[in-house]
């Protein structure tokens, strides 16, 4: 599919992708979170190769904006972030273990695994039901396991 | 839930101020009916009439990228520019102008028509030889037809050899609206017709 000039996928998800926030982050930090989103998609969306599973990619951008509200609004660290050995948060890690997954796999495990998002908000972002979340998130799961014990 | 309209504004402002949109957008009205305009970081790169927002929307996608959005505030100077004109009170464009999709005789004509005084005539003819190229009238009647940037770039200002109109990729009324605003030519009796009907620009 096709990448649409940015005016159309801004129409398209502003509204759920809103809601999702709201739900994530309150009702005082949405508005903040919704324009981070949005920018971010704008400096990544001239790289984009093609318009498949825009929704996903819309969802998994929200969830990182969440993530770094919820960091951001932490009182002095008490507890380590869990880490990869490279450094990066284990939801970047998440993502790029999964880089090899079929796309709806890997976006059903990194939003799930990676994020913490519920198989309804999944289902929400891949355009899917929760019940189809769930097992592309499993199946992806189960193809990682093979790749890792031969 | 819908997004309230103060966030959606202050979303497409703040794109457009980062730099981060290969072309912003709006659209208002004027006396010769609803106007589209799109401007790149480098300029005024579209005016068109009887606006279809998605078509336009495809057609900067294709020449300029795809980040493309409606973005009010980054057409501020061309819409205030365009109202003083429609008011009486400019008569020259200070936009800058962003041509870089055309081709080189297409871009050399725009260049001599912007020269064209306003409330002056000239012909499809005396334009194509002071782009160097005399016998191309024909072709320089299509590239007015296609003129991406009308009004600023006045394509309403150049006419057939005989002096009359001959037509106009907005619609010769107005074609005819413009010449008698800048008092090119006498008003004539008969109304303009409806700015409903629809014409390529």
């Amino acid at each position: 599919m096709r990448v649409p000039p940015f005016e159309r996928f801004y129409e398209a998800h502003r509204s759920e992708v809103f809601a999702f926030l709201r739900r994530r982050v309150g009702e005082g930090a949405a508005d903040d979170a919704f324009q981070e989103t949005f920018l971010r998609a704008l400096r990544g969306y001239g790289g984009l190769q093609h318009g498949n599973h825009l929704r996903a990619w819309i969802y998994t951008i929200a969830s990182r904006v969440t993530v770094d509200e919820w960091r951001r609004r932490r009182e002095p660290v008490l507890e380590p972030e869990p880490v990869a050995l490279d450094g990066r948060p284990a939801y970047a890690e998440l993502e790029h273990l999964a880089s090899g997954l079929p796309p709806t796999e890997r976006a059903a495990v990194v939003l799930r695994y990676g994020y913490d998002l519920d198989y309804a908000d999944i289902g929400a972002a891949l355009g899917s039901s929760a019940e189809a979340a769930r097992q592309a998130a499993s199946s992806g799961v189960r193809r990682l396991r093979r790749k890792e014990l031969p | 839930m819908t997004v309230s309209p103060e966030l959606d504004a202050r979303f497409r402002a703040a794109a457009a101020s980062q730099g981060l949109l290969d072309a912003s957008y709006d659209l208002f009205d004027s006396p010769i009916g609803p106007l589209f305009a799109a401007a790149t970081p480098r300029g005024l790169c579209r005016i068109s009439f009887d606006p279809e927002p998605e078509r336009e929307e495809e057609r900067l996608a294709r020449g300029f990228g795809l980040r493309v959005l409606r973005s009010p505030r980054a057409l501020d100077a061309a819409r205030r520019e365009l109202d003083d004109y429609f008011d009486g009170r400019r008569q020259q464009f200070d936009l800058p102008l962003d041509l870089r999709v055309l081709a080189p005789f297409h871009r050399a004509v725009l260049d001599r028509l912007a020269q064209v005084p306003y409330g002056r005539l000239t012909t499809y003819g005396t334009l194509a030889a002071s782009a160097g190229r005399p016998r191309a009238a024909r072709a320089v009647g299509t590239i007015m037809n296609r003129n991406p940037i009308p009004i600023v770039l006045p394509c309403h200002r150049v006419v057939g050899s005989t002096g009359k109109l001959v037509g106009y990729g907005g619609g010769l009324h107005r074609k005819q609206h413009l010449l008698e605003l800048e008092g090119a030519i006498a008003g004539v009796a008969t109304p303009l017709p409806g700015l409903d009907s629809p014409h390529e620009p």
